[in-house]
């Protein structure tokens, strides 16, 4: 896994042996933002919000890094499926998981087939984030 | 000391009429086992950003079905929102409103969005008043100098 330091925007910047997972939420609602940034900080992560996919391309153009990314699947300005491709396509390998409130199956697999490594019902909860969270140290 | 305990099983009675009634779902519950010395108006600052963005998005429908050529897939992602935030706290009956909204988008049927709207609106601003009479009894229990008991 690359890092990067610099004129990134990212506020989780990694420096030398700092190995705190660092996760992005990207979302439209400001609620969901919130309640996932809250419920990531209790496992001692560090967070950083984008509104839209744009934005999450966007901090990744500009060098930021991070160990997760919780990507949305409906937002405006760029969505979830169209962000994830970009990302992929930028050749990102950081772990990306789809999130939306969208329970049938035909459309998970859609956004999954984006480029996500898991794909979830929203909100999330502390046992899914911990299973995620899991996964990451073992990329860490 | 008896106003105290009087005020939190008045506080208790009303929360679990809540649940009960089918206003709040557990969602709402993992809200406020997020709240702690760290995090201590963490509930009211999340719902606050619930009842602004719900008001503005109440708006932008009424506005999207009063135009003479209704988009529906313009309202229907307005509904998705909707569905999508009031679910993130445990909104059950604006939640369940919405579901049923979403179906008349996909028929495209106005009476049915028209009627939806109503509903929604109504079942938001119930929820919204008893969620701000429920943060009421908490700031109450507070003042008196006890503290709130958590549901679990």
């Amino acid at each position: 896994m690359a890092f990067r330091i610099g004129t990134s925007n990212s506020k989780c910047k990694k420096v030398g042996g700092n190995q705190k997972i660092c996760v992005l939420i990207v979302d439209d609602d400001r609620a969901t933002r919130r309640i996932h940034s809250a419920l990531l900080n209790k496992f001692g992560v560090e967070t950083q919000v984008a509104e839209n996919g744009k934005e999450a391309v966007d901090l990744y153009r500009s060098g930021a890094s991070f160990d997760l990314v919780i990507m949305d699947m409906e937002m405006p300005v760029m969505d979830g499926p169209t962000a994830t491709q970009e990302l992929r396509r930028m050749g990102v390998n950081s772990m990306i998981v789809g999130v939306t409130s969208r329970g049938q199956d035909s459309e998970k697999q859609a956004f999954m087939r984006a480029g996500l490594d898991d794909c979830h019902v929203k909100p999330l909860n502390s046992n899914t984030i911990a299973s995620l969270l899991q996964q990451v140290n073992k990329n860490h | 000391m008896d106003v105290i305990v009087q005020l939190q099983a008045q506080f208790v009675e009303y929360t679990t009429s809540l649940y009960r009634e089918g206003f709040l779902d557990d969602q709402f519950t993992q809200l406020q086992k997020l709240q702690d010395e760290s995090n201590p108006d963490f509930v009211v600052e999340v719902v606050r950003l619930f009842f602004e963005d719900s008001e503005k998005l109440l708006n932008n429908l009424a506005t999207a079905l009063q135009q003479q050529c209704v988009d529906y897939k313009q309202v229907d992602a307005h509904v998705h929102q909707f569905k999508g935030s009031s679910s993130s706290i445990g909104a059950q009956r604006v939640k369940n409103v919405c579901v049923a909204f979403r179906n008349y988008c996909e028929e495209k049927n106005l009476e049915g969005c028209l009627r939806c709207l109503q509903q929604a609106k109504h079942e938001y601003y119930l929820m919204k008043s008893k969620l701000e009479t429920l943060f009421r009894l908490e700031q109450e229990i507070l003042a008196a100098g006890g503290s709130v008991p958590m549901m679990t």
